[in-house]
């Protein structure tokens, strides 16, 4: 993997003396104070990070942060007041007038919040644009924009104007005159905080489906956290202009750098953030041919669990538990085939933990099985539960009477 | 009780009369007779082309424009209105009007367009540009018509400068406002993917302020028709000059059959250009839709699959 995009000590300073107020935020000052004293504001302030190529790093803070002051810099869109940005280790801030334009022209597109398509052109044209101002002839433009336009679907809509479609449309134009100079990274600014959420999510699957086929460098912004969780390879966590934690999400979630990270990340559904990978414990079997029941009891009592996995030639075979132990021979060396169970519960390492979550809530251990189906390590009920302890999101419990509870929750309302 | 005048007065027209007679007069006299080469010929051109032009052919060609740009009922206005210019005797003043008019709006748009957009780039342009538009919006056109006829003599051509000076800022103004109200992210849009600043202009700002810049234009024609009669002091023919004239010797009837000409006029002109201006908003079936409906293949009313498509 090659490092796409390096930032090195970016800053921005909205004001006339950006070097005092930077040496000001250096002594120790906060972003108020400097603005108190010197009717200055700092945007973004001494941000350190490297994109890998084919990566999707997302920022994500709340209004304000800094997060449309940092991605703008990146294509100079403004001008950083410190710092380094450095795309293939080329420099960006010292590029001259040609070289940023060449740049934009053919490594860096950009897909904004609110659309900012041309209302003036049609579809096609939109999408057509940053070929026409690199004066590719028009026929080959043509050829290039409806082949972005299919990617995201909409090539019978190409003479169209961007105001007769509807929001999720015009995002999708949006992204596909990103796409239509084939960028090697695309900057994307919010692109679907405009959008209802039914559609974001639509948006979101799209554009990891196009990742899966494109492979693009991508640095998306956004102030949604499940947004960042679901996209982001990597996510770096903005307050006032810095970035308070860089990591996957499962390192944000799992271990939050401060309070102000937890604060946000305790009402993430943690069984849709971690995956099956992160609980798994080596596999545990014993071969069906090698073994009977009373080695198993011993094995099971040995682990100090209630289940265990049987292998006939190497392959998964089925589950044995105590209780069909019990219900097959009661007791005494017996054959197990009549105690196994065959249908179990299954599992990819990659699969999040919401997909698991029933059979763990029957007590059953899930069995993970890698692509080519090796069996390569059981998560336990108990395993997961532990990691979802602090999640107050997690679904209740299947065999809870909720009925019941739900009844009595609802009558004291009822005689108030 | 004593006032300052009583003691000393300043010789402002002394001053104005120095600089003008003593120094401008002499030193570019050149340079206002190079300025006029340009108007004249242009002025003539026009105007030959629009006497040479045969009335009916003229109405017809000006009532399918109405009708193309506009709507069924102002292309039956512009017949009629032309109708009555032609029966109350007054055409060919109203085509010497007209090329007048046209003359001054095409000067008045070549220097006022870029002079527009320098301001809308450059915001101490803008503010220096200003107040000269406000003077020459104040100042009633008779104070300068005596400078004018110093540096330029008198007749058509010194008259359409005067039209010009006055007609000048609301397209400069106009271009300068439409220009300045394109989206800002639209402008940023366009510099992500690479634009020149050259390109910014002609494919985002330039497109997108054209219903402003043709408001600015529609009202400088309306002030260059108003000026019609003020021009005609200096020697201006067409229209003007028969109201002109008919105040002189009090024939109220020939200042009526003038000033009909240009009220008629300038309803014309101030439909089509306005019609240009909203592009295609709401309008009846015009010529042009006819046609074009006429001629174009059927293409799909809907195109197939209209929400959540999802990627191949
Ligand atoms: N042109 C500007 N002049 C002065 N201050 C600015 C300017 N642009 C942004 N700022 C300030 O910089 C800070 C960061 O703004 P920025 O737009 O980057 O936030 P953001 O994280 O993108 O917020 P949002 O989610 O609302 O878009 C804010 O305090 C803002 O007031
Ligand atoms: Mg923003």
């Amino acid at each position: 993997m090659t490092e796409k995009i390096v930032v090195k000590n970016l800053s921005k300073v909205f004001g006339d003396d950006p070097d005092q107020a930077l040496e000001m935020i250096r002594k120790g000052k906060t972003k108020d104070e400097v603005l108190a004293e010197t009717g200055q504001t700092i945007g973004v302030q001494s941000v350190n990070f490297s994109v890998e190529e084919g990566e999707v790093f997302v920022v994500m803070g709340l209004s304000g942060s800094g997060k449309s002051t940092l991605v703008r810099m990146l294509n100079r869109l403004i001008e950083a007041s410190e710092g380094e940005i450095r795309f293939d280790g080329q420099d960006m801030r010292g590029a001259d007038a040609a070289t940023l334009r060449k740049l934009r022209l053919e490594k860096i597109a950009m897909v904004f919040q609110h659309f900012a398509l041309f209302p003036h052109k049609s579809v096609l044209e939109n999408v057509e644009y940053g070929l026409k101002v690199a004066r590719v002839p028009a026929a080959e433009r043509r050829e290039r924009a409806l082949e972005a336009l299919r990617k995201v679907g909409l090539a019978a809509w190409a003479d169209r104007r961007p105001a007769t479609l509807s929001g999720g449309m015009q995002q999708r134009v949006g992204l596909a005159r990103g796409l239509a100079v084939d960028p090697e990274i695309l900057l994307m600014d919010e692109p679907f905080s405009a959008l209802d959420p039914l559609i974001r999510r639509d948006m979101q699957n799209e554009l990891l489906e196009l990742q899966r086929e494109l492979r693009k460098t991508i640095v998306f912004i956004t102030h949604d956290l499940d947004e960042a969780l679901t996209l982001g390879d990597r996510i770096a966590i903005m307050k006032e202009g810095r970035f308070v934690q860089v990591g996957t999400a499962e390192e944000i979630v799992g271990n939050p750098a401060d309070d102000y990270v937890a604060a946000f990340t305790q009402d993430v559904d943690r069984a849709r953030v971690f995956d099956v990978a992160s609980v798994m414990e080596p596999p545990e079997a014993l071969e069906l041919a090698e073994t009977d029941a009373g080695a198993v009891r011993a094995r099971l009592d040995e682990l100090g669990r209630d289940a265990l996995h049987l292998l006939r030639d190497g392959a998964l075979a089925g589950l044995v538990t105590r209780r069909s132990l019990a219900q097959a021979a009661g007791g005494g060396g017996g054959p197990l085939e009549g105690a196994m169970v065959p249908e179990m519960p299954r599992a990819r390492p990659g699969d999040v933990l919401r997909q698991v979550y029933d059979a763990c809530s029957a007590g059953l251990p899930v069995a993970v099985c890698d692509e080519e189906e090796r069996f390569v390590g059981v998560v336990t009920p108990e395993a997961v539960f532990e990691l979802l302890a602090e999640d107050k999101n997690a679904p209740e419990e299947e065999d809870a009477p909720d009925g019941e509870e739900k009844a009595a929750e609802a009558a004291p309302a009822l005689s108030a | 009780m004593w006032q300052p005048s009583d003691s000393f007065e300043i010789p402002l027209d002394v001053w104005v009369e120095t600089v003008i007679k003593g120094w401008l007069v002499p030193n570019f006299r050149d340079l206002f007779q190079a300025v006029q080469v340009p108007i004249t010929t242009v002025l003539e051109g026009l105007d030959l082309a629009l006497q040479a032009i045969p009335m009916p052919l003229f109405t017809l060609a000006l009532v399918l424009v109405a009708w193309a740009v506009a709507s069924r009922g102002l292309a039956l206005f512009t017949l009629v209105a032309l109708a009555v210019v032609d029966l109350i005797g007054v055409w060919p003043q109203t085509m010497t009007t007209l090329a007048m008019i046209l003359t001054a709006v095409l000067f008045c748009a070549i220097v006022g367009v870029p002079l527009g957009i320098a301001a809308a780039r450059r915001d101490g342009f803008e503010k220096g540009l200003r107040p000269v538009l406000d003077i020459m919006q104040t100042i009633p056109p008779f104070v300068y018509l005596v400078p004018i006829v110093m540096l330029f003599g008198v007749g058509m051509t010194p008259g359409i400068i005067a039209t010009i000076i006055f007609a000048l800022p609301p397209i400069i103004r106009l271009t300068n406002l439409g220009i300045r109200s394109v989206p800002e992210d639209l402008i940023e849009a366009a510099y992500a993917f690479g634009s020149s600043p050259r390109q910014v202009l002609w494919e985002v700002q330039l497109p997108l302020a054209l219903r402003t810049i043709m408001a600015g234009l529609n009202q400088t024609l309306m002030l260059a028709l108003s000026m019609a009669v003020i021009a005609a002091l200096i020697g201006a023919g067409g229209l003007g000059l028969i109201v002109y004239t008919g105040l002189g010797r009090l024939d109220v009837g020939a200042a009526t059959e003038g000033g009909l000409g240009i009220v008629l006029l300038a309803m014309i002109l101030d439909r089509i250009t306005q019609a240009l201006g909203s592009e295609s908003t709401t309008k009846s079936p015009g010529l042009l839709e006819t046609l074009k409906a006429f001629f174009r293949i059927r293409a799909p009313a809907n195109p197939p699959g209209s929400g959540g498509q999802s990627v191949s």
